[in-house]
């Protein structure tokens, strides 16, 4: 690890202005990705700044939503009785992930700031326009079994490796940011950039913003809720596929309220806009989900190695709206 | 380089650090403490892992800076006077290992799976203990190990 001048910050106006002031300044959390990526040389901050001591760490249920601080750690939020009462999918996506160890260490903010697993972006050689904008994406025609299939672009064709984030997107969370000014509350989608042409740049946060909570509604939909991780081990490891929903039902039976949300096969946590359409309304059934499903893959782009993912992710999907379909409201 | 306090296995211990030292680094090269071992080095492995607070976490992917108020506990911390800590004890009585480069981070992880207070069946102890990797495949004596302590402690 290159040095760095190591700061502790009480107070998020604090750590706000230790990162105006330090152009190359990072923040640490759990540090669980960010150690991991300066021993490799791929983040290489001057300046670091221990946000650990910020007050951000509670669970907070009001009449209408939960507020969860962005310092809150994985396992906190993950083995949260309101939490798995209110967002099952949330609870189960974040116990699906890492392992013990991390996820005592690993916070709600860092998770939405993970870096992807794309060896090429990690090795610190290989060409890769996330790292090196501009150099070009190894990832390409290289070995690329396990990355993205929806919101690729020309420069980048990593995945977002989150389980968190999923939820979230099905939860149709709000990333509560504070910024010059006051907070700012944003959803997933306006969150995170696609790739396109800049696979650098990642989310929309400013310099100087602090994430400070997520914030999501309590429902029926979230209380009827599931996620789905599909995975070459039982445990410890990446999504291939995986899916994250949430499901209500009006007085006909139709559905009233539909949320699918895909991790392990695209850039960015994706919510399939275009699935939630054909559930809109219609009766629920086997061939319907299957609708769904093929308009959720529908703009999948594939190379000879990750093309299973389409059809995996399609029956993934089929197997959550069939299994929140059955399951008692 | 500066004085450092850390407070490790109930006592305050004073090492030299910089800030790019790990808590990992800071127990091996700076308190003396070699119990935990360095695996991977990078979050993959759980051969480091460490209590902080009671919890258990990894010691290579944290800072020692960022843990002057806390009490780390590590395997050197387990045994007392009386005899060894119950899982240690397990460990031997089960064959829970070949090698043993492994074994204090499983140990350490064992403790903090066991104070997380949940029901620990054979299933629940593999995915709970997916984190620290066994590269002998002790891994049926291992969840025998702890399964036999989980039961006594239920």
């Amino acid at each position: 690890m290159q040095p760095f001048t190591y700061r502790s910050v009480d107070t998020v106006a604090g750590a706000r202005a230790a990162l105006l002031e330090h152009p190359d300044a990072q923040m640490i959390a759990g540090g669980t990705t960010l150690l991991d990526l300066m021993k490799a040389g791929v983040e290489r901050p001057g300046f670091v700044i221990d946000i650990n001591r910020l007050p951000l760490t509670t669970i907070d249920a009001t009449s209408d939503r939960i507020r969860i601080g962005a310092l809150a750690r994985n396992s906190d939020v993950a083995d949260d009785a309101t939490i798995a009462r209110e967002f099952p999918v949330l609870a189960q996506a974040l116990a699906a992930g890492a392992s013990g160890q991390l996820r005592n260490m690993a916070t709600v903010g860092g998770n939405l700031l993970q870096r992807t697993r794309c060896p090429y972006f990690r090795d610190n050689v290989s060409r890769c326009n996330k790292r090196a904008p501009g150099s070009g994406c190894d990832a390409s025609d290289g070995v690329n079994r396990m990355h993205a299939v929806l919101g690729t672009s020309e420069a980048c064709i990593a995945t977002h490796p989150s389980d968190m984030t999923v939820a979230l997107a099905a939860l149709d969370a709000a990333i509560v940011v504070m910024r010059e000014g006051g907070e700012v509350r944003l959803t997933l989608d306006e969150f995170y950039c696609l790739p396109e042409a800049t696979p650098e740049r990642e989310t929309i946060l400013q310099r100087g913003d602090v994430i400070v909570a997520v914030e999501i509604a309590t429902s029926a939909a979230h209380r009827r809720s599931l996620y789905l991780k599909l995975r070459d081990r039982a445990s410890y490891e990446f999504a291939l596929v995986s899916v994250g929903a949430a499901l209500d039902f009006g007085d006909d039976a139709t559905i009233s309220h539909a949320r699918l949300a895909l991790g392990g096969v695209a850039t960015v946590p994706w919510r399939a806009h275009e699935a939630e359409r054909v559930l809109d309304g219609a009766a629920a059934s086997p061939e319907l989900f299957r609708r769904a499903a093929d308009a959720a893959l529908a703009g999948a782009e594939t190379t000879p190695q990750n093309a299973f993912k389409v059809e995996l992710a399609k029956r993934a999907i089929v197997r959550v709206l069939s299994t929140l379909a059955e399951s008692p409201s | 380089m500066m004085r450092f306090p850390l407070r490790i296995n109930g006592s305050v211990r004073e090492v030299d650090l910089v800030p790019e030292t790990t808590l990992l680094d800071a127990l091996r090269e700076h308190a003396g403490l070699t119990g935990t071992k360095k695996g991977c080095d990078r979050g993959q492995c759980g051969a480091c892992t460490v209590l902080i607070n009671g919890r258990r976490m990894l010691s290579c992917l944290t800072l020692a800076v960022m843990h002057g108020g806390d009490e780390v506990t590590t395997i050197e911390g387990l045994a007392d006077e009386a005899g060894l800590h119950p899982l240690q004890q397990a460990f031997v009585e089960h064959d829970a290992f070949q090698c043993g480069f492994c074994t204090s981070g499983q140990i350490m992880s064992a403790v903090g799976l066991l104070a997380e207070g949940r029901t620990l069946d054979a299933a629940t102890i593999r995915e709970r203990m997916s984190g620290n990797i066994c590269r002998c495949g002790a891994y049926p004596n291992i969840v025998d190990a702890i399964a036999s302590v989980a039961e006594r402690s239920a």
